[in-house]
């Protein structure tokens, strides 16, 4: 792209504000009640974390890993795609995030989940609570319907916040579940940005959020390997 | 937000004249049916277009809302009413050009439509595939104007068109750009390559195009297809804080979408604006600016001074 430097993000926005809540809308519609059902596994999630079990943190991920995989089809691929070409390749990163969180979070070497212990796993408890129960009401709350709310598990901005305050409740670092979230988060963000809606800054925060928390945790546990004598890794 | 523009009761009172005079004299698709539409010949072929086009860039992509495309028909449904001919969108669109298609389905293929078109693709080697792809979104036997969308692979893309146009596969060839960008390309293009049309951004404010590109292209006989002319609505929006211009009556303009769009279209190597919507309401006014008397050149200036002071 020549002269790229006279673009502006507004150059690659192909649809209007109307039309990207309205997908939302007539997803909602479509898809009626598996939202229910994604906000009982955000609830099983929750209860999953603070039960702390052999299976936990395999369960939590492959619910998470089912969420992504769904949002990439139901989603990207059947409906945001036909307002946005680059859906389609945004739908192969979401099952990318999803066999990750299989692979990494659930099969290779579980994840184990703590609430608390530590600002950061409170941190990352906050994140996924605000994700689940209040991220869906900002739409409502600054002038769009209840039709066009986003809900945790069948949309991809409570999902991929959600997804970050999971992998900050880990026992170990997770970048790599970690980046597509991130990724999601300015894409969305710039996308809210350029349409100028007034909860833009929210996908942005959350993930300024989520790196310096994860960021902290990286440090926090370097230096309790030393303090231990364990090389880090 | 800015403040409210003070409207005094002069002012108020010339406006009140202004639209009223205007509505009198008729820029309104209910006058269309009286008043001969205004056209401009297409340099290579003196083939008559309406000066007002329809843009599809993000207003089309609508996706499969069927109220939201019905809503595009209707607004297609105006635009040939008031006369209008020329429609053009770009693969790059999304779904634009399906919406088209489902708009010209079911108003039963307008015969007056005049389908331009864009091939969009870094390599030109499935240039042809992707113009059949979009011949079958729009649903029509054949493209009056396929242009090469921002001269992406423009070297790679132009020799097809152009033997697509001396194999009757479309009638006319263009190239775009948008908001200033690459204008030496243009440039270099329309002195070496036989296109029908050139594609620019050009309003009121924005005039870089009248240096060099619109000059060339009344020496090479070139149409002037116009795109972005309300600044993708910033213009408008930032017009219609203040009141209409005494003058508009003048010019027969009756809204400031019309005193826009005839600000371009008066330019003699302009061919076409076209300016995009969801509105009924505004493609209509939109194209009242395809009626009545254009600005010379002393109220183009007039307008130029009163636009940038706003």
């Amino acid at each position: 792209m020549s002269e790229w430097w006279t673009y502006s993000l507004s150059d690659f926005l192909l649809f209007s504000p109307r039309t990207y809540y309205r997908l939302f809308e007539l997803y909602n519609a479509d898809i009626w009640p598996i939202q229910i059902l994604t906000v009982m596994l955000g609830g099983a999630i929750l209860a999953l974390i603070r039960w702390n079990g052999v299976w936990q943190g395999r369960a939590v991920a492959a619910i998470l890993a089912m969420c992504w995989i769904w949002i990439a089809w139901a989603f990207h691929a059947e409906r945001y795609a036909t307002i946005n070409w680059a859906a389609t390749y945004i739908a192969m990163l979401f099952v990318a995030e999803g066999l990750a969180l299989l692979v990494v979070g659930a099969i290779r070497s579980p994840l184990r989940l703590r609430p608390g212990g530590s600002v950061v796993n409170r941190g990352g408890l906050c994140l996924f609570v605000f994700a689940l129960l209040l991220q869906p009401a900002i739409g409502p709350l600054v002038g769009r319907t209840w039709m066009q709310a986003e809900i945790f598990g069948v949309a991809p901005d409570p999902t991929a916040v959600a997804t970050l305050g999971v992998a900050l409740m880990a026992d170990r670092v997770v970048r790599n579940i970690m980046v597509v979230p991130l990724v999601w988060c300015v894409v969305s963000g710039a996308t809210l940005w350029t349409m100028e809606a007034p909860d833009a800054f929210v996908m942005p925060v959350a993930a300024l959020l989520g790196i310096g928390l994860l960021i902290w945790k990286a440090w926090t546990l370097r230096r309790s390997r030393r303090a231990a004598g364990i090389a880090p890794v | 937000m800015p403040p409210s523009p003070r409207v005094g009761r002069r002012s108020l009172i010339r406006g009140l004249v202004a639209a009223g005079a205007a509505t009198l004299l008729g820029p309104t698709p209910a006058a269309a049916q009286q008043r001969p539409i205004l056209t401009r010949p297409i340099p290579s072929s003196g083939e008559a277009l309406p000066v007002v086009g329809l843009g599809s860039w993000i207003t089309f992509n609508v996706g499969n809302d069927k109220a939201a495309r019905d809503s595009c028909a209707e607004v297609m449904r105006h635009f040939f009413n008031g006369g209008g001919r020329l429609i053009d969108s770009s693969p790059m669109y999304a779904s634009s050009q399906e919406v088209i298609g489902y708009g010209l389905d079911k108003l039963g293929k307008p015969a007056a439509l005049f389908s331009a078109d864009k091939v969009w693709l870094p390599y030109g080697s499935r240039g042809r595939y992707q113009i059949e792809q979009s011949r079958r979104h729009w649903n029509v036997p054949r493209f009056d104007l396929m242009q090469v969308h921002n001269l992406l692979a423009w070297e790679d893309h132009l020799p097809t068109l152009f033997a697509m146009k001396s194999a009757g596969q479309l009638r006319y060839v263009g190239i775009t750009t948008s908001e200033g960008r690459r204008h030496h390309e243009i440039e270099q293009i329309m002195r070496s390559q036989p296109i029908d049309f050139v594609q620019v951004t050009y309003n009121v404010l924005d005039r870089q195009v009248e240096e060099r590109i619109l000059p060339l292209a009344r020496d090479r006989g070139i149409g002037v297809i116009v795109n972005r002319p309300f600044r993708e609505g910033a213009l408008i929006k930032k017009a219609l804080r203040h009141p209409l211009p005494n003058w508009a009556a003048d010019i027969d303009c009756a809204n400031w979408a019309q005193i826009i769009l005839k600000f371009i279209v008066s330019h003699p190597a302009v061919t076409c604006a076209i300016p995009a919507t969801t509105s009924v309401a505004h493609v209509r006014e939109n194209m009242g600016a395809a009626y009545g008397r254009l600005p010379d050149e002393a109220m183009r200036r007039r307008m130029i001074v009163h636009v940038e002071a706003l």
